[in-house]
């Protein structure tokens, strides 16, 4: 349940890690400075900090998307780029990134194709994934003719349905009102206690990675640092959760870490 | 079908008006030593030559349709070359801009140096050359305007770079490989025409426009220009006929071409 993460396993390391772009030229930005972190397996983690304090460069170095200047990324156990090629994880970022000219059960079946999935078995993968995030009515559309929280919903679908062990998510409502907003985040938990997968969630709401979370990690910008490692102990999340006192002091304490951060530039 | 009709109303009733107003305004005018004929007179000599011009148009459109095949598979193979590869993007695509400074119709004497006066191939290197270069430019800019999150996504999937060419660029760049298509169907038949004034066979539309105009028959001429628009036309419509089938995502934008 929540809280102590120690006794499980450790599905993420990150040990001392910098990120450096563009190292001696003039234009040299140190997005990642020593950076420590470790996230169990099957724990639901949050990265919050203002806009460029290196979430995303934190992910995509999870992702083996891009790779640390210093310092090592462990992921299920072996190097980061392992893991990718593993495809130990899935993937969803503020933008869908659904393509186009695939329906949504096509752009579902993508990964599973890549896979070497035989065609009738991604067919009934994609028809459970469709069910898992209620979309199954609108299987044969094509993602222009789906709603911006309906095309999300389907690009959470496509991350999870090679069953990867992890999901790494990049500000994935950033793009979506406050109510589908909402909507998306009681369904992201509802799929995380019933799939039990390791996420790791970029955003910069507050009340979002309050609400998700069994931990907030709080950064600061230049160069990106950990500043904070908030535990949210709220249990099981519902309805009344969002109103609790409870929720609106861990609202309180992560607001003032990220504020103390500000103080301190 | 219906909704093609539809669209394509207004175009028809502008274009009908146009030739109305083309038609009365010749005929109330009267205009002296003016070689512009009317509509009916052009119809009349299309009918009355229908034999030359349909043999001519058919010579020239042999030429428009081979050298288009070959032009655009040669802009879609190069595209696909330099967006894979970085030594063909940088030896391959500064050629094609260079290819593309050649003003190509200035070529066609030369051309017909090379292959011989009667012979058409002098013009269907013409139409190839112009056609490869818009095809070229644009399926290029579609392989490789994918975005960050889509390359991302890939990369996460552990998808090889064919897998990426295959499964992403490649449909990414259809609609502007159609826009190309569109572009060249209209371009290999100027290309073709232009290329006969100066050689190739005798009888293909080029020169029975040349011989007419030569010899003051100017409506004849035109009734040769009307059955080269209508190749255009028909080429143009084919392509959008064909960008319907490959590309089914994409909204009904220009319904007016059916
Ligand atoms: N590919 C890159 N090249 C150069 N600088 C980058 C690159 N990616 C990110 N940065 C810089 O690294 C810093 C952190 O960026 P990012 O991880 O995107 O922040 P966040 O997601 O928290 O907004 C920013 O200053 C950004 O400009
Ligand atoms: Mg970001």
């Amino acid at each position: 349940m929540t809280g102590s993460d120690t006794g499980s396993k450790v599905a993420v390391s990150i040990e001392s890690v910098s990120k450096v772009f563009n190292r001696g030229k003039p234009n040299e930005v140190r997005a990642l400075d020593d950076i420590n972190l470790d996230i169990s397996e099957g724990s639901f983690v949050s990265l919050i900090g203002p806009s460029g304090c290196g979430k995303s460069t934190l992910l995509r170095l999870m992702a083996a998307l891009t790779h640390p200047t210093g310092g090592s990324v462990t992921v299920n156990g072996k190097s980061a780029d392992k893991a990718r090629l593993d495809r130990d994880y899935g993937m969803a970022f503020q933008t869908s990134g659904l393509f186009e000219w695939r329906t949504v059960t096509q752009n579902i079946e993508l990964p599973l194709q890549l896979m070497g999935w035989e065609k009738a078995d991604r067919k009934a993968r994609a028809d459970e994934m469709l069910e898992l995030v209620k979309l199954a009515e609108f299987a044969t559309h094509y993602p222009r003719e789906l709603s911006g929280g309906m095309q999300q919903r389907v690009a959470i679908a496509r991350a999870l349905a090679f069953r990867p062990s992890l999901l790494l998510m990049d500000e994935p409502f950033g793009a979506l009102d406050e109510m589908t907003r909402e909507h998306m985040q009681t369904e992201v938990l509802d799929i995380w206690a019933r799939t039990g997968k390791t996420v790791v969630f970029v955003t910069h709401s507050i009340p979002e990675a309050v609400f998700l979370s069994q931990r907030v990690i709080v950064m600061s910008p230049r160069p990106g640092r950990i500043t904070a490692d908030i535990e949210v102990p709220l249990g099981v999340r519902g309805f009344e959760t969002r109103e609790s006192n409870r929720f609106f002091e861990k609202v309180t304490e992560v607001r003032e870490a990220l504020r103390f951060d500000k103080g301190g530039r | 079908m219906r909704r093609v009709f539809r669209g394509a109303a207004p175009a028809l009733v502008f274009g009908s008006v146009g030739l109305i107003v083309w038609e009365l305004g010749l005929l109330l005018a009267k205009p002296d030593g003016f070689v512009l004929p009317r509509p009916t007179e052009i119809v009349g000599s299309f009918v009355d030559n229908f034999t030359v011009i349909w043999t001519a148009t058919v010579n020239t459109g042999y030429i428009v349709i081979t050298g288009l095949i070959v032009g655009v598979l040669l802009g879609v193979v190069w595209s696909l070359l330099v967006s894979r590869f970085r030594l063909a993007d940088e030896t391959l695509t500064p050629l094609a801009i260079a290819l593309n400074a050649i003003p190509i119709i200035a070529l066609a004497p030369i051309f017909n140096a090379w292959y011989g006066l009667l012979s058409p191939t002098s013009n269907q290197a013409i139409v190839v050359l112009l056609v490869f270069f818009p095809v070229f430019i644009n399926t290029t800019k579609g392989l490789t305007s994918v975005g960050a999150t889509e390359l991302d996504l890939m990369h996460s999937y552990a998808a090889s770079k064919w897998e990426i060419t295959k499964m992403v660029r490649i449909p990414n760049a259809m609609p502007l490989f159609f826009v190309s298509l569109k572009i060249a169907s209209s371009l290999a038949v100027i290309g073709a025409i232009v290329a006969e004034y100066f050689g190739g066979r005798q009888d293909a539309l080029g020169q029975f426009i040349v011989q007419n105009a030569a010899s003051s028959r100017y409506t004849e001429a035109w009734a040769a220009v009307i059955a080269g628009s209508a190749m255009g036309i028909i080429l143009y419509l084919l392509s959008g006929g064909v960008e319907r089938i490959v590309t089914p995502w994409r909204p009904d934008v220009d319904v007016v071409v059916g």
